[in-house]
């Protein structure tokens, strides 16, 4: 469902009074969510929704939901959804895209669960190109578990098991998951995102639209990488948290393209 | 289908397809590795799904996600592999998804070895992942018995929408004899696919799988569900063969290749002039209790023989309540029984029920 305009945004021109600008996309449920202030899981579900009902796959679209703050997101969409045990979202997507390849399958999944315990899960489904979008969502904490180290936590960044920071030589070394992945000859559309102003939230937009599309086209694999805020588990406002992505996070972990191959790029063009 | 002669593991696969298996996921381990090979030429062949995945990690939850598809799915192990699914399985069978596992046992514990063992009675029947849950537990003794319970096993997940496991050995895997093949089974329609099953909510509400229940009540309220699905499968389900029990006084208790290996005991037992009869449960779980308890009021003993350290025995004390004695001979590691090492410990248990120890793995007599 749309709103006139075609793209979820508001229309430059002020519009009559009484006329809708904006609505809840019609691959979100009238929920509420129980995430925290000041996360971003919010805008990224939106962007999500904004995305399925502009290419009008709602009805087609398989949700993988994993474990971590997002367990919860199936309530959130009105998508036909499974829940996956923690990070096994991309074997579980692999058994329904193999068996219904006319669907939209994608996952969600944390960084806890896409770098740490479904490694090896996301790598494989990665290197067979396995027709599947995966929203990858790094906060650089585990925040349902509330806040201890994740894969992607920055070194010196303190968490509840890194109390005095992450240090290399104890902890290793932060994971560039979008960059490992992309590595991978079976990759198709990788690249990393963020939502902390309007730029970022308008570029990410436009990836999660092409990474549903190249699996539309059935080009392989596809997957957004996005740098997400947890103010709660960071021990900052939500303001702080946005310019913590920015200034923290961004320097680690670039946003960019990683891999977009020939034909994603003519999907676009 | 002419009778043929078919190896046991593709003889399984080959029942699975018929049986309507439309999508296998699965990974290498001896002794069931031809069950894989064989899917990779087959379904492909047949437009249906084969996938060689990354681990059995990943393939049990790739036959989670094809089964929440309402795809009828399955996978193979052996021992060590089958630990690894446990998690998923877990969650097949608290989301009530239905899957078909095959486990060609191996000797344990740990890596073991690849010959063939029945020590995986306890994480079948007991453990097959946490929380309170038993799948329905299937064991043949030759390679036909293995062809028709693979062909029951898919419409038994389906109809109960529970995890079915075929318990066999690497003996009954590796070994070839002849069997007839059932007919091949016609697979669904989309109409006639469950309403159940996350195929895209396309003019209907949203459909969702999951094992996650919040709230304390909501989760017993699943567990009482389950709970009332499992007794049913109890009452209705008990598979079990007897042999020469009409008259018997000393039972046999064996499951899969060691009750085949127990049907040569009792002819020559019966040739000694002993009264021995055997009773050889199929369905390991839910294991055929009432009708063991019944016989068990006319034995002088029991005797219980396994591929392990004694683990059905659990389920035949259960059983038999302390109506008669019940020895036990187990060989591990691997070992396979001979029929005159079964009799002697049998003579052993008759001449002196009190003083015969329960002996395992080649301890001197």
């Amino acid at each position: 469902m749309n709103n006139g305009n075609g793209n979820g945004h508001a229309p430059s021109v002020a519009p009559e009074i009484g006329t809708v600008v904006y609505r809840r996309p019609a691959a979100l449920s009238p929920a509420y969510t129980h995430y925290c202030p000041g996360c971003t899981h919010g805008i990224i579900h939106r962007l999500i929704a904004e995305a399925i009902d502009e290419l009008g796959i709602r009805e087609r679209a398989l949700l993988v939901t994993p474990v971590g703050c997002s367990v919860l997101m199936y309530n959130y969409f009105e998508l036909d959804a499974v829940e996956a045990a923690h990070g096994r979202a991309p074997a579980m997507a692999t058994g329904l895209k193999r068996s219904q390849p006319d669907k939209v399958v994608f996952t969600y999944q944390g960084d806890g669960d896409l770098a740490s315990i479904g490694a090896a899960e996301i790598i494989h489904a990665a290197n067979r190109g396995e027709n599947i979008t995966v929203f990858f969502i790094n906060n650089a904490v585990y925040g349902m578990t509330s806040g201890q180290m994740a894969p992607t936590t920055l070194l010196g960044q303190v968490t509840t098991s890194t109390p005095h920071g992450r240090d290399a030589h104890m902890h290793g070394y932060p994971m560039r998951a979008a960059e490992l992945i992309a590595g991978l000859p079976g990759a198709c559309y990788v690249v990393r995102r963020s939502v902390y102003d309007v730029r970022t939230v308008r570029q990410a937009r436009k990836a999660v639209i092409t990474a549903f599309k190249t699996q539309m086209a059935g080009l392989g694999f596809s997957m957004v990488e996005f740098l997400s805020s947890c103010p709660t588990n960071w021990r900052l406002s939500p303001s702080d948290a946005l310019a913590w992505i920015r200034d923290n996070m961004e320097p680690y972990f670039p946003l960019g393209d990683y891999k977009v191959a020939d034909a994603v790029h003519k999907l676009s063009g | 289908m002419a009778m043929a002669l078919w190896k046991g593991n593709e003889a399984i696969a080959e029942a699975a397809v018929r049986a309507g298996i439309e999508a296998f996921f699965g990974y290498p381990i001896t002794p069931q590795t031809e069950l894989l090979e064989y899917m990779s030429e087959r379904l492909p062949e047949l437009g249906r799904v084969f996938l060689q995945a990354e681990s059995e990690l990943a393939a049990i939850n790739m036959v989670y996600g094809a089964g929440c598809g309402g795809a009828h799915a399955m996978t193979s192990s052996s021992s060590p592999g089958i630990s690894l699914m446990t998690e998923g399985m877990s969650y097949i069978f608290a989301s009530e998804v239905p899957a078909v596992v095959v486990d060609v046992m191996r000797g344990g514990p740990g890596l073991g070895n690849i010959q063939p063992s029945q020590s995986d009675y306890f994480q079948l029947t007991r453990a097959a992942g946490h929380g309170d849950l038993h799948p329905i537990v299937l064991a043949p003794s030759t390679v036909q018995e293995a062809v028709d319970l693979m062909y029951d096993a898919v419409p038994l997940a389906q109809e109960y929408r529970t995890l079915v496991i075929l318990a066999a050995d690497g003996s009954l895997g590796q070994m070839m004899e002849p069997a007839w093949m059932p007919p091949m089974r016609s697979l669904p329609a989309e109409s006639e696919r469950p309403t159940w099953a996350t195929r895209g909510a396309a003019g209907r509400p949203k459909r969702i799988i999951t094992s996650l229940y919040l709230n304390e009540d909501d989760l017993e309220a699943l567990n009482i569900r389950l709970q009332a699905k499992l007794r049913t499968i109890q009452e209705s389900e008990q598979r079990w063969e007897e042999v020469e029990t009409a008259d018997a006084d000393v039972l046999l208790v064996a499951f899969g290749s060691v009750g085949r290996i127990c049907g040569t005991v009792v002819r020559e037992a019966r040739a000694r002039g002993f009264k021995v009869g055997l009773y050889r449960p199929i369905t390991l779980w839910p294991f055929p209790t009432p009708r063991l308890r019944e016989l068990a009021g006319q034995m002088r003993q029991i005797l219980v023989t396994e591929m392990n350290a004694g683990q059905m025995l659990d389920d035949v004390r259960l059983a038999v309540e302390g109506r008669c004695p019940i020895g036990f001979y187990g060989r591990t590691g691997g070992v396979i029984p001979f029929p005159d090492e079964i009799l002697e410990a049998l003579v052993d248990l008759v001449d002196a029920p009190e003083a015969a120890p329960a002996r395992v793995s080649g301890e001197a007599p």
